[in-house]
C-alpha cells in the first residue's frame, strides 16, 4: 500500500466518528441501489449522473414544469453551503435523496423535498495543496455508494446513507501536479476518472476502478507512451509531460460498452516548443469500457496553441438517415466549431464542422477527414505575441451543452466577441509546478468592438439541418451549463447579473427568470418525488468566470464584481 | 460537524510536541505516515537552518550574499538542516522567495526583517497555494501563476491584486558569514487557511 494511502486511512480511521451526521438511520433502509441497469435507462424522476444520462444530453423527460407555468416557478427551499469559489456540480438525486458537491471537497447529502441534511463528508486536504481550480463537478452513484474524485488524486467512496467512507484509493501523486475536479462515471460496476492537471506537466489519463472494491482495473493514457501508436507524434520524451487532461466525465454507449472523453491541450501551451500533432491531445478518445483500449480517436485541432481544451465529452445522438440510424457524436467545441462525428464500431468518422463563434484561426477544413489548416498569422509562438479569436476561454469552455429530442435542438452556451493574445516563452518543468509557458499576465483577453452589444449568448442548433434556430443575447460573458426539459423549456444561467433563467425551447423566449444569491455556474438538474417535479441549480461564482470578469473589467472599464458564496436553489410550482 | 474541529486537540499536541510550528494540519499528516519521527525534509524552516538552491539549480549548493543582486528576480530556495544536510524541498510550504531591495525603499515592517535590503518571504500564495513563480520587474511584484496575485515585497508582501486574501508571510533571517540562515518562525500561516 503507497505510504501516502495509509496515511489517509489512518487519518480517516481518526475522523470516522466525526464525517457521517445524525438522521442517517432511517435512510440506511430506504436508500435504494443504483444498478447498472438503472443508469443505463435512469427513470425520468431521477436524476442519477453528471448528465442525466450516459449520451449526455442533460435533457429532463419531466414535463410538469413546462412553457405554460413556468411563469409560476417559486424557490422552495435554499441551502447554503458556507463555501466560496465556483459551484458547479449537479445535483444527483436517487429516489429523493439529493448529493451535491462544493469546492474543497465536501459531499452534502440532503432530503430533496425539504433541505434537510442527512449527512456531509468533507475532505481534509492536504496543506501543500495548490489549487488551480477550486471546485467539483459533483458526485457518481452505484450501489448504495457515492464516489467522490478529490482535488489531491484520490477516488473516494462514501455510504450513501450515512457518509462514512467505504474505501479510497490514491489515483495519482498531487505533489506532481495531478488533482481531479470532475465527477467520476460509473458503468459497467465500474468507476471511471480522469485527471487534471494540464497546466502542470502531466500525462493525462483517465481511469477505471472496480466501484465495490476501488481496486484499479484499467489505466489509458491519452498520451501514448514509446512503442504506442500516436507516440511518434512527440519530439522527444515530450510526451511525459504532454498534458491531455481529461478533467470532464465522458458520455457512455452502453449498447456499444464504448465511453467517450474530451481530452485537453498540450503543455507547454506553445506549440512550437513540441512540434507534431501531439495525440491525443485536444481529441475524443473512444474507449472500451471494460479494458480501456483505445478503440478510435478523433482530434479535432493538432499542435494546439491556443489553451482550446476539447474536454467537455460529446453526445451521442442517433440520427435517421436515409432509411437507416446514422449513429454520431457532436461536439461544440472551445476551438469555436460544432463538429459532428459518426461513430462506428473502430472509427470516428468525420461528418462535419462550422462555427458557431467568430473564429479566425481556421483557415480551411479537410472535408474528408476533418483536419484543419491554419493561418500561420494566428498560431501563438514563443517571444512573439500572437493575437486570435476567440480567446483562450474558447467559444464555450467546460459548461456541458443540452439536447432536446422534442425539438431536436442542441443549446450551446457561447461567448461570442472575444478574441485574446498570448505571448509564449520557454519554461523549464519543476514537477507539480506551473508548466505553462505563457506568464498570467501574457494573457489577454480582447472585446472585439461588438462586445460593448453583448458577449453571452445561448444558442440553439437545428442537427437536422445543420442551421442555428435561435440564439438569446446576454451582455455578461456566459458561463452556463444548460438543463433541457420535455416541458419544452431550457434552463440556464451563467451570467455575471446571477439570474436563472427559463426558455422556451422552440423560440428562445424568456419566460421566467429568478435573481440569486451569486453567479449561477452550476449544472442544472431536474427531478420528480412523491408526483411533484422540481428544477435544481447550485448558483456559487468562482474559478474561471471569476478570473475572465477581472480580464473584462480590466478592458471594458467596468467594476463588477460578483459575489461569492454557495446556495442550492431548489424550484417547483406553488401547491 | 467539521473534520478541523475533530482534529483540533490532537492538533494542537502535536504542535506542543513540534516546538511552536507553524503548519500544524500537515505534519499531522506527515507524523501518521511515518510513526513517531517526521521526515526532515517535509518538516517547515528550523532555526538555524541555511538557505539553499532547489537541488536542479546551482547544484543545490548553499545560497551566498553574492548571488543576490538588487532589484532581480527572487532566487527559489528551501532550508536545509545544516546538521544532517537534508533539505528541506518535499514539502511544496517551504518554497522560499529570496530577493534584495533597496533598503531605504521598504516599509517598517519589511525593513524589520531585512537584512540590507534582503528578504525572504513564503513562495506559496495565500489564496490557493499555488507557487508565486513570476515576477514583474517594472513594478518589483511577486506574481502568482494561478490567479494572478501580486505583492509588494518593499511593503511586507502585502497584496496588490487579485484575490491573495493576506500578504506572503515573511522568514525572518539572520547572516552567518557569506550565508542566509534562518532566525525564527514565518511571520505568519504559510499558504491557504482553511475555508
Amino acid at each position: 500500500m503507497p505510504r501516502h494511502l495509509s496515511t489517509h486511512l489512518l487519518y480517516i480511521g481518526l475522523l470516522l466518528g466525526s464525517v457521517a451526521c445524525a438522521g442517517a438511520d432511517e435512510h440506511t433502509a430506504t436508500y435504494p441501489a443504483v444498478t447498472d441497469a438503472r443508469l443505463a435507462a435512469p427513470e425520468a424522476r431521477n436524476w442519477l449522473m453528471y448528465r442525466g444520462t450516459y449520451d449526455g444530453w442533460g435533457y429532463s423527460g419531466l414535463s410538469g414544469i413546462n412553457t405554460g407555468n413556468v411563469k409560476n416557478l417559486k424557490p422552495l427551499w435554499t441551502y447554503s453551503t458556507g463555501m466560496t469559489e465556483a459551484h458547479q456540480a449537479p445535483p444527483i438525486v436517487n429516489e429523493g435523496h439529493l448529493f451535491i458537491t462544493t469546492p474543497h471537497n465536501h459531499v452534502l447529502a440532503l432530503d430533496a423535498r425539504t433541505g434537510s441534511l442527512n449527512w456531509r463528508y468533507q475532505r481534509e486536504l492536504p496543506e501543500d495543496l495548490m489549487q488551480l481550480h477550486p471546485t467539483n463537478r459533483g458526485v457518481a452513484l452505484h450501489g448504495d455508494k457515492v464516489y467522490l474524485a478529490t482535488a489531491d488524486a484520490f477516488l473516494v467512496a462514501l455510504d450513501a446513507a450515512t457518509g462514512e467512507v467505504v474505501w479510497e484509493q490514491q489515483v495519482e501523486d498531487y505533489l506532481n501536479g495531478y488533482y481531479m475536479t470532475l465527477a467520476p462515471l460509473a458503468a459497467e460496476g465500474l468507476i471511471l476518472v480522469g485527471v487534471s492537471g494540464g497546466e502542470f506537466g502531466i500525462r493525462g489519463f483517465i481511469q477505471a476502478f472496480d466501484a465495490a472494491t476501488g481496486k484499479p482495473v484499467w489505466k489509458t493514457y491519452t498520451v501514448p507512451g514509446p512503442g504506442e501508436p500516436g507516440n511518434d507524434a512527440w519530439p522527444g520524451d515530450s510526451w511525459k509531460r504532454g498534458g491531455a487532461p481529461a478533467w470532464v466525465t465522458g458520455s457512455y454507449d452502453a449498447k456499444e460498452k464504448i465511453t467517450y472523453w474530451g481530452t485537453g491541450n498540450a503543455g507547454p501551451w506553445i506549440g512550437e516548443a513540441r512540434p507534431g500533432d501531439n495525440l491525443y491531445t485536444t481529441s475524443v478518445l473512444a474507449l472500451d469500457i471494460h479494458t480501456g483500449k483505445i478503440r478510435a480517436h478523433h482530434q479535432y485541432h493538432w499542435n494546439d496553441s491556443w489553451d482550446w481544451d476539447e474536454v467537455a465529452a460529446p453526445i451521442l445522438v442517433d440520427r435517421p438517415q436515409g432509411g437507416q440510424v446514422r449513429k454520431t457524436l457532436v461536439h461544440a467545441g472551445r476551438d469555436g466549431y460544432l463538429w459532428t462525428l459518426e461513430r462506428k464500431p473502430d472509427a470516428l468518422a468525420f461528418i462535419d464542422a462550422r462555427p458557431y463563434v467568430e473564429q479566425n484561426v481556421y483557415s480551411a477544413i479537410d472535408p474528408t477527414t476533418g483536419r484543419p489548416s491554419y493561418d500561420e498569422a494566428r498560431v501563438p509562438k514563443l517571444g512573439e505575441r500572437v493575437e486570435y479569436c476567440p480567446s483562450v476561454w474558447g467559444g464555450k469552455d467546460w459548461p456541458p451543452v443540452a439536447y432536446s429530442p422534442q425539438t431536436g435542438y442542441l443549446y450551446i452556451p457561447a461567448n461570442e466577441n472575444l478574441c485574446g493574445a498570448l505571448t509564449g516563452e520557454p519554461v523549464e518543468y519543476r514537477a507539480g509546478e506551473m508548466y505553462m509557458g505563457v506568464k498570467v499576465e501574457d494573457i489577454e483577453v480582447i472585446p472585439t468592438p461588438e462586445a460593448k452589444d453583448h458577449i453571452g449568448e445561448l444558442q440553439a442548433w437545428d442537427l437536422a439541418s445543420g442551421k442555428r434556430a435561435w440564439t438569446t443575447e446576454f451582455a455578461s460573458h456566459n458561463w452556463g451549463p444548460v438543463l433541457a426539459t420535455a416541458g419544452g423549456l431550457v434552463f440556464s444561467g451563467g451570467t455575471n447579473d446571477r439570474q436563472f433563467r427559463a426558455f422556451d425551447a422552440r423560440t428562445g423566449k424568456l419566460l421566467w427568470q429568478q435573481g440569486t444569491n451569486s453567479g449561477v455556474v452550476g449544472v442544472p438538474v431536474s427531478f420528480e418525488v412523491e408526483g411533484r417535479q422540481y428544477i435544481a441549480v447550485q448558483s456559487g461564482w468562482g474559478v474561471d468566470a471569476e478570473r475572465k470578469q477581472q480580464v473584462l473589467n480590466q478592458h471594458l472599464g467596468t467594476r463588477v464584481q460578483v459575489p461569492q458564496g454557495g446556495v442550492l436553489w431548489v424550484f417547483g410550482l406553488p401547491d | 460537524m467539521s473534520a478541523g474541529d475533530g482534529t483540533s486537540g490532537f492538533c494542537a499536541a502535536r504542535r506542543r510536541w513540534l516546538e511552536g510550528t507553524v503548519v500544524c494540519a500537515g505534519l499531522l499528516h506527515v507524523s501518521l505516515a511515518t510513526g513517531a519521527s517526521p521526515d526532515p525534509a517535509r518538516q517547515p524552516p528550523q532555526k538555524g537552518d541555511v538557505l539553499a538552491f532547489p537541488p536542479d539549480r546551482n547544484g543545490g549548493r548553499d545560497i551566498i550574499a553574492s548571488d543576490l543582486v538588487a532589484g532581480a528576480e527572487p532566487l527559489l530556495a528551501y532550508p536545509r538542516d545544516p546538521a544532517s544536510g537534508v533539505l528541506r524541498a518535499r514539502s511544496r510550504l517551504n518554497q522560499i522567495l529570496l530577493l534584495k531591495g533597496d533598503p531605504g525603499a521598504l516599509d517598517r515592517i519589511a525593513a524589520r526583517h531585512s537584512l540590507d535590503g534582503v528578504l525572504a518571504f513564503s513562495g506559496v500564495c495565500t489564496h490557493a497555494a499555488c507557487g508565486v513563480s513570476s515576477w514583474r520587474p517594472e513594478t518589483a511584484r511577486l506574481v502568482c501563476p494561478c490567479h494572478g496575485s501580486e505583492f509588494d515585497p518593499a511593503a511586507h508582501g502585502t497584496v496588490t491584486t487579485g484575490p491573495a486574501p493576506r500578504p506572503l508571510p515573511i522568514l525572518p533571517l539572520a547572516r552567518q558569514g557569506e550565508h542566509f540562515v534562518v532566525a525564527g518562525a514565518f511571520t505568519g500561516k504559510v499558504g491557504v487557511k482553511k475555508p
